[in-house]
């Protein structure tokens, strides 16, 4: 069968269905290592997280409960924290995503936000603590207080970021 | 609004089980992972060839951003400063008179130095570099202060080996790939690094804070001698760090020491050089080809 354009009715590409949130999530956790950029403290959000989070709210079945294992894996490698600590930390956020999304029938945009600020705060924190076990803890947090709020209010823009990924993921062909 | 998750399986047994089974496989993934994590703090070592890899990865694209934007690092530190211009303006006027007046004594104590070190005949012993690189980039979003060097295991960088610049200390190699390496850099909260006043030879213990100062402790605990100026330079206490290294600066006395910066600042840093650990192999080798010269 020889086809020359597009077909009427016919679905998006179902690789680029399935590659596209994974390339963002992995691309987003590698960028910061690939910017020129020493700083002397904590001071580019996690887009990794923010991404990760983001698709799981907006497209809560696309991925099994499990994705956080080989997603965190990847972002470990390049955050510089321990690995093993994003494994855990990201699918303990996406077994919690996947639990309010049955808790909270109708989702709204600023329930979207709430729940991604809450996770970011949880993983940030219990990560930063898991780094440096032998600080005094209230000020390992102090330290990553300011990215948190940073993450929490680029909550909306990745939202959106995502969102407009998802549109380039279902185009018809 | 956010269409909700269908997530019941309903009455087909196929649908249940595999639900169940990622719930399973997410938990035990997740719990192993934290276990992980936990170990490789405890031995972080143990996945270097994997971190290595990845930053093998990293390390080009950084490489090619960096030459095109040049350096946008230091952005923290241009906001602080535009905050605290003011207060900023009238203490560097300040220190700026302190360090004239200094720069008379020291000057005339320089061309002493010189014609004692003359009249001696002693010869500098060159502390000569391994190996010259820069800095490529960090671990912007974690807690722990990493830097990426521009050079590995192939020009002899390994892990151990203290990192310095043009200004001070900068850190020590956390391990080494082919053609990156790790350096752990002076502010982050594991580094310890023992210190003298250089007025003095007062000696004290500097660790990172992680937000690009450093907490100072004497180890007499009785009085609380740092007064703001107080340069701290390395003492070589310990091995790994050769002595006198310009290190920080303090800032402001606290309860328990003072609050230093450091004198280099990585983000702003060329060039930075790696040295040979200062161990005993190392420091009965450098007199060796000192003594040669003098008759």
């Amino acid at each position: 069968m020889n086809r020359t354009g597009p077909r009427l009715g016919e679905p998006a590409s179902l690789w680029r269905m399935r590659i596209v949130p994974i390339a963002t999530v992995m691309v987003a956790s590698a960028l910061p290592l690939m910017l020129p950029l020493v700083a002397s403290s904590p001071v580019l959000p996690p887009f990794g997280l923010l991404f990760f989070l983001c698709w799981q709210l907006l497209r809560t079945e696309m991925w099994p409960v499990w994705i956080g294992l080989p997603l965190g894996l990847w972002d470990d490698l390049f955050s510089g924290s321990p690995i093993g600590t994003a494994i855990g930390l990201w699918t303990i956020a996406s077994i919690a995503i996947h639990y309010l999304s049955q808790r909270i029938y109708w989702r709204g945009f600023f329930h979207d936000w709430a729940i991604a600020a809450i996770l970011i705060a949880a993983v940030q924190a219990l990560s930063a603590l898991i780094v440096h076990p032998h600080a005094p803890g209230g000020r390992v947090l102090g330290l990553v207080v300011p990215q948190i709020v940073i993450s929490m209010l680029l909550v909306p823009l990745f939202l959106r970021l995502t969102g407009k990924f998802d549109n380039f993921r279902l185009k018809r062909r | 609004m956010v269409r909700p998750a269908h997530r019941r399986p309903g009455q087909s047994r196929k649908a249940q089980y595999s639900l169940f089974v990622a719930y399973v496989i997410a938990v035990t993934g997740a719990v192993a992972g934290l276990l992980l994590a936990v170990l490789s703090v405890v031995d972080p070592v143990g996945f270097a060839q994997l971190r290595v890899a990845s930053q093998e990865l990293a390390a080009p694209v950084a490489r090619v951003t960096r030459s095109v934007t040049g350096s946008i690092s230091g952005i923290d530190d241009n906001v602080s400063a535009y905050v605290k211009a003011g207060t900023q303006n009238r203490r560097l006027r300040q220190e700026l008179a302190d360090t004239r007046r200094k720069l008379v004594a020291t000057s005339s104590l320089q061309e002493e130095n010189r014609q004692l070190k003359a009249l001696l005949q002693l010869q500098q012993i060159d502390k000569a570099a391994l190996a010259h690189g820069y800095l490529l980039t960090s671990t912007s979003t974690s807690s722990k202060r990493i830097a990426l060097l521009s050079i590995g295991r192939k020009v002899g960088v390994a892990a151990g080996q203290p990192v310095r610049g043009a200004d001070g200390l900068i850190g020590r190699v956390l391990s080494a790939g082919p053609s990156v390496s790790q350096v752990l850099l002076l502010t982050d909260v594991e580094n310890i690094v023992p210190v003298r006043r250089a007025r003095d030879g007062l000696p004290a213990l500097s660790s990172g804070r992680g937000n690009g100062y450093l907490d100072v402790r004497t180890l007499n605990i009785a009085n609380n001698p740092f007064k703001p100026g107080d340069i701290l330079v390395t003492s070589g206490t310990g091995g790994l760090y050769p002595p006198n290294i310009p290190v920080a600066i303090v800032v402001r006395r606290q309860d328990d020491g003072a609050l230093a910066r450091p004198l280099a600042d990585p983000a702003k840093v060329d060039a930075v050089s790696v040295l040979r650990p200062y161990t005993p192999d190392n420091i009965e080798a450098a007199p060796a080809p000192a003594a040669a010269p003098t008759p």
